[in-house]
């Protein structure tokens, strides 16, 4: 039977997360079929539709869709599920919202963040902040997943899908949209840019964490993110937190700056395929795994490098 | 209203766990274990929306073994008013957990359940969406601030990219996120009152609830392993590496 994956993305534009998520759905099943629920989503629906794998993509449009709300989200997974034995979505704030509204629908468990895709039915999946990772088999007859999206390389584009339209289901109608309050920038996202930097309690307040890391970022194209420390110390927004309990990210290049390298951040940035770390401390954990590290002061170090670049 | 609050009972978050030589599970043995900390926050906004005069009692229930007790000792101490055990010995999973809620739910009639997003032992995030599945009530994940007004419950929720404000008919769940409150320290007099505080002690089939596991654990192992790298001496040597040798620059 088909694969449904539950697509990521803001309705203007496809999320590369949808692509990521498509890489492990491929490698479980080859017929997949991308949901795309939203308002004004076709632009959405037409990426979905271009990415090389996917065989179809419904688009199901209703207003308590525009924002992707829990209860009519999972009410539309729900009334097509039937038609599938996986229904997979990417391990975003939105994928785990409404994937385990569904799975407990469907009296299914879920299988949540997988890493790897053993065969159709097993998973390895990160537990304890990424200090073990566990292999597990679903006994379920329908299978309900998400994907963390920094172990899956994005699927091309080269693909040729139809769009049809999908039916909403009725809107429960148990919640309402208020507001959003994003963070506007022109920097790269965190969960897709190629480089991050990133700025820990080292930085000492919020004015020099602007002062030295995002002119670095600047020259970089980099995404810039922050340890749980410095977010707690209100150096940074919360959604720049790098962590077990923030992002997740395995950009080509991390630059971790002042930040001593808890458990908790390592789990978020460890797959990360270069990792440099800059800290006064030279037996901060954060050098047990980075590439390179160079000792000293980060006020000296990083605007010498904001100059090298 | 009654507000309900389901805490877990885990390995510490300050412990570095480790895996089983056999590869069957993380040593749980001998292990310092304490309440989950999303699950303290929970606890904690539970205890500020009934002193803010939202809420007349705060009832705390944990699903595990005799030794969630401790836990659940620590949620009165805090300022609940009462607990349940529902005691097992089996390992449960989040669907089972939210069945048994579900139970618990219909038997105590709360209009708000308050839990911790995930438990940092097996990192599901999965209950409080299947309970408010279970229940058909709107659910407000991931929330850094809760209003309650009348009827309605306005959640601010951490979403990637910033925030969310959603608005809940009640009766409602809402899962705590990490910057929803600063949970308080039990005072020692509390804790001494916490041990007099009513604590029942139930069955998951007490709430006819089927607990049983749907995922296989096949193996357990430790994550692949970085090496540390080499240490440059400056920012010249550091950018000639980047680009040169590792060619991400």
């Amino acid at each position: 039977m088909a694969i449904l994956l539950i697509a990521e993305h803001d309705n203007a534009t496809l999320s590369d997360q949808t692509a990521k998520a498509l890489s492990a759905a491929l490698q479980i099943g080859s017929d997949v079929h991308v949901l795309v629920a939203g308002k004004g989503a076709k632009a959405a629906a037409d990426a979905a539709a271009k990415l090389k794998g996917v065989s179809k993509v419904l688009l199901a449009e209703a207003d308590e869709l525009a924002e992707r709300l829990a209860e009519p989200m999972a009410a539309l997974v729900v009334s097509i599920a039937g038609a599938y034995d996986t229904i997979i979505a990417p391990a975003t704030s939105s994928g785990k919202n409404v994937a385990p509204r569904v799975a407990a629908l469907l009296d299914v468990a879920q299988v949540s963040e997988i890493i790897e895709v053993v065969s159709p039915d097993t998973f390895k999946r990160p537990i304890y902040a990424g200090n073990a990772i566990q292999t597990v088999q679903s006994t379920d007859a329908k299978k309900v997943i998400t994907v963390r999206t920094a172990s899956f390389q994005a699927a091309p584009e080269g693909g040729s899908a139809a769009v049809e339209t999908a039916k909403a289901a009725a809107n429960p109608g148990l919640s309402s949209f208020v507001e959003n309050k994003l963070s506007e920038t022109d920097r790269p996202e965190l969960t897709s840019a190629k480089i991050i930097i990133s700025g820990g309690r080292a930085l000492g307040s919020a004015e020099k964490f602007q002062e030295v890391i995002l002119p670095v970022a600047d020259k970089l194209g980099a995404a810039v993110g922050a340890s749980r420390a410095a977010v707690d110390a209100g150096y940074a927004p919360n959604d720049w937190q790098v962590g077990q309990t923030g992002k997740v990210v395995a950009p080509d290049l991390y630059i971790a700056v002042g930040i001593s390298g808890a458990i908790q951040h390592l789990a978020g940035m460890k797959d990360s395929k270069v990792i440099v770390a800059i800290n006064k401390d030279e037996e901060a954990p954060i050098f047990q795994v980075a590439d390179y590290g160079l000792v000293g002061d980060l006020f000296v170090i990083l605007p010498e490098l904001q100059k090298a670049l | 209203m009654k507000i309900l609050v389901p805490v877990k009972r885990v390995v510490d978050a300050n412990v570095k766990v480790r895996v089983k030589a056999d590869g069957s599970a993380v040593e749980l043995a001998n292990v310092k274990m304490a309440m989950n900390p999303f699950d303290e926050i929970a606890v904690e906004e539970a205890i500020r929306l009934k002193e803010a005069g939202k809420a007349e009692e705060i009832i705390v229930v944990s699903i595990g073994p005799q030794q969630a007790q401790e836990t659940l000792r620590t949620a009165l101490a805090m300022g609940a008013d009462r607990a349940i055990l529902v005691k097992t010995d089996e390992q449960t999973e989040p669907l089972g957990v939210a069945k048994v809620l579900k139970g618990v739910v219909e038997a105590e009639q709360p209009g708000l359940v308050i839990l911790g997003k995930q438990a940092i032992d097996d990192d599901s995030n999965q209950t409080g969406q299947m309970l408010a599945a279970l229940l058909g009530w709107a659910q407000g994940t991931f929330a850094s601030k809760v209003v309650i007004d009348g009827d309605k419950a306005k959640v601010t929720r951490e979403v990637d990219g910033g925030l969310q404000t959603v608005e809940l008919k009640m009766p409602a769940i809402v899962t705590a996120d990490l910057r929803l409150n600063q949970p308080r320290y039990a005072s020692l007099p509390n804790i001494m009152k916490a041990k007099k505080k009513p604590l029942d002690e139930k069955s998951p089939a007490d709430y006819g609830a089927d607990v049983k596991p749907r995922l296989k654990v096949l193996k357990t192992e430790e994550p692949g392993g970085r090496k540390a790298g080499v240490k440059v001496k400056s920012v010249a040597e550091l950018v000639d590496k980047l680009k040169n040798e590792a060619g991400v620059l």
